[in-house]
């Protein structure tokens, strides 16, 4: 029902201990347990409503759980200071919106706010954490563009450089790849892949798109009805037999030919023959 | 991550913020918006020069600025010092402090209908001074020592009650703009039957009097309506530059600021609360002035090229505002108008702009 739980150690960056979670009276998550290490990027997984949003709000101390504890570094994440989460945890919200005319420089840098107060707004650390944040996007030649008029896979470009201009280690997506079309889902996942290898990041995202989470996670974690159906590795989650008992979906489970990972290829609701 | 926290290369400029550094203090330097500072302070001061010579005994220019520098004759300086600066300053400061409040709400509420005329704070802050005009009126010397002196302190407690039932009743796990707005101009209807039925019960004498406070004048104010503005601005204003940093992140949506380290709901509440006192206060100095609220901090806004309104440069747009509004009211027609009726007659067709613009976006 819900996984194992690995020993507590330094690896372990975050941990839902049974949590539960809801929204006024409707209970939406409940008994969960999860652990994410350092160093991975784990995908979560479900068919719409499961909980996979609310299970991330609350890892990214956006929403308290009604009983259960979530973990930082060991540390429960509701007695900490907001401030220092944000040092250490950045969140980016489904489809986040920014203010009309303001500029990619400006919001990258807002990504600084944990680390700023009114009389320092913009120092040199600032300066440097934004320029590499857009570099490393490369979206430096949009800085002074407002964020408005950029398509939408440069929009999420910035938001993501904002995450990175915040300087944490630790990075919650949720469905970053919202309103993207599948060349934008790829482009952003791949950044999402370099934040990992090449930033050391450790990540955590919400994902629709079944195919691209096998490929670009480490690790998925598959959920209905509020709880964990299956974690681990993305061969051995996304099975045939898991497709079906999560998502009442009849697929196929051929390996991807680009990069060997589990591919979905649905049957249909009738299959023939 | 050994990417991402090298030392920056030499030129490691962000296109569009140029840093202004000094020890532990450093800012965006925004040459525009200095610049739009200091055109709004010179337009400032030559409304004020120009509405203090105006009047029955004309001054010269020359002669105003003579006698703010230390100069003129005896009558000058009573016509200018105790008569017009009053009056003048009194404009300025009740504009500013209208602007900020506005700079504030709909900064807040992010969106630009919600400032504290249209969403019912103004009007809160009126209800409960006409209240005491028309109540206080009626008890003879003890009612009107409360009506003058504790007018600035009950359009205070109005406006705060007005703006936390508001604030009650469009908060939904955080605080949408436009139903903040829809709440606030449901308040605003209700109160303004209060005002009415107040107004409709009172004796002439009061009734008349709080009609003409109702609609926002400058007309006749001395130094004892300067003071209670000029203190809640010196408290309020630097308050409101240092929560101004907290705007930024409030304007990405309460997840998103959460996630940047703020605790949203106390730097909301204690945004409000300024904004409130500043609205409350410019109030019981002169009425609900219309619309400067409203206007000012899109100008601003817009003048600085700014993505929400600006606080510092609502403040001064917002005084030039009021006072050249005040020139206007004073000699457009042979007898002095009231000033929130000129405020009206400008901003009531900006008002009008908003919300055509709000449905446009409403349907795409």
């Amino acid at each position: 029902m819900t996984e194992v739980l690995t020993p507590v150690d330094a690896a372990v960056r975050l941990r839902a201990e049974q949590v539960r979670l809801g929204y006024g009276d409707r209970v939406v998550v409940d008994g969960l347990d999860l652990d994410v290490v350092a160093g991975t990027v784990t995908a979560v997984i479900g068919p719409n409503g499961c909980g996979k949003s609310t299970l991330l709000r609350a890892l990214g101390r956006l929403l308290r759980p009604d009983s259960g504890q979530v973990l930082l570094d060991g540390r429960r994440i509701d007695r900490m200071a907001t401030r220092e989460v944000a040092t250490i945890l950045g969140v980016l919200p489904q489809a986040p919106s920014a203010p009309e005319g303001l500029t990619v420089a400006d919001l990258v840098a807002r990504g600084r706010h944990p680390h700023q107060a009114w009389y320092r707004q913009w120092s040199s650390d600032d300066e440097d954490a934004v320029h590499q944040a857009l570099e490393w996007t490369g979206i430096l030649d949009l800085a002074e563009r407002p964020v408005d008029e950029l398509s939408g896979g440069q929009r999420q470009r910035a938001w993501i450089s904002m995450a990175l201009a915040q300087g944490t280690d630790l990075l919650l997506l949720d469905e970053p790849t919202t309103f993207l079309d599948l060349a934008h889902q790829v482009d952003v996942l791949e950044l999402v892949r370099r934040l990992h290898s090449e930033a050391g990041r450790t990540v955590v995202m919400v994902l629709h798109d079944l195919n691209l989470a096998a490929r670009y996670a480490d690790r998925l974690v598959a959920m209905r009805d509020g709880r964990i159906v299956a974690a681990g590795p993305p061969h051995e989650v996304i099975t045939e037999e898991l497709l079906l008992e999560v998502f009442g979906l009849d697929a196929r489970v051929i390996p991807d030919p680009v990069a060997g990972t589990p591919l979905v290829v649905p049957v249909g609701a009738r299959p023939v023959g | 991550m050994a990417v991402l926290t090298k030392a920056g290369p030499a030129g490691s400029r962000v296109p569009g913020r140029p840093a202004l550094r000094r020890g532990r203090f450093s800012v965006v330097w925004r040459p525009r918006t200095v610049l739009v500072l200091a055109l709004a302070a010179l337009a400032l001061f030559a409304g004020l020069v120009v509405n203090i010579g105006r009047g029955d005994f004309p001054i010269s220019i020359g002669e105003v600025v003579a006698v703010l520098l230390g100069g003129g004759d005896r009558g000058q300086r009573f016509i200018v010092l105790d008569l017009r600066l009053p009056q003048s300053l009194t404009g300025a400061l009740v504009g500013g402090a209208l602007a900020v409040s506005g700079a504030i709400t709909q900064a807040v509420a992010r969106n630009p209908l919600a400032s504290p005329d249209i969403i019912g704070i103004t009007m809160g802050a009126s209800a409960t001074a006409v209240f005491v005009i028309v109540v206080g009126g009626g008890f003879g010397a003890v009612g009107g020592l409360l009506s003058s002196a504790g007018l600035p302190i009950a359009a205070l407690v109005g406006g705060l009650l007005t703006a936390a039932v508001i604030y009650g009743l469009s908060w939904r796990k955080g605080i949408q703009g436009f139903r903040l707005v829809l709440v606030g101009i449901g308040i605003n209807a209700m109160l303004l039957a209060v005002v009415q039925w107040l107004l409709v019960v009172a004796e002439l004498y009061e009734a008349a009097r709080a009609t003409v406070w109702l609609t926002g004048s400058l007309n006749a104010r001395g130094w004892e309506h300067v003071v209670p503005v000029a203190l809640a601005l010196v408290v309020l204003v630097p308050a409101a530059l240092v929560l101004a940093h907290a705007l930024g992140a409030l304007q990405f949506g309460d997840d998103t600021a959460r996630g940047l380290g703020m605790r949203v709901d106390r730097a909301r509440t204690w945004l409000l609360v300024v904004a409130v006192g500043l609205a409350a206060v410019a109030t019981a100095s002169a009425g609900p002035i219309a619309f400067v609220a409203l206007v000012a901090p899109q100008i601003a806004q817009r003048l600085v090229g700014a993505a929400r309104p600006p606080i510092a440069a609502s403040l001064l747009v917002g005084a030039a505002l009021t006072v050249l509004a005040d020139v206007v009211a004073r000699t457009a027609l042979p007898a002095p108008l009231p000033v929130g009726i000129v405020t009206a007659v400008i901003g009531a067709p900006y008002l009008l702009y908003l919300l055509a613009r709000h449905g446009r976006e409403a349907r795409t």
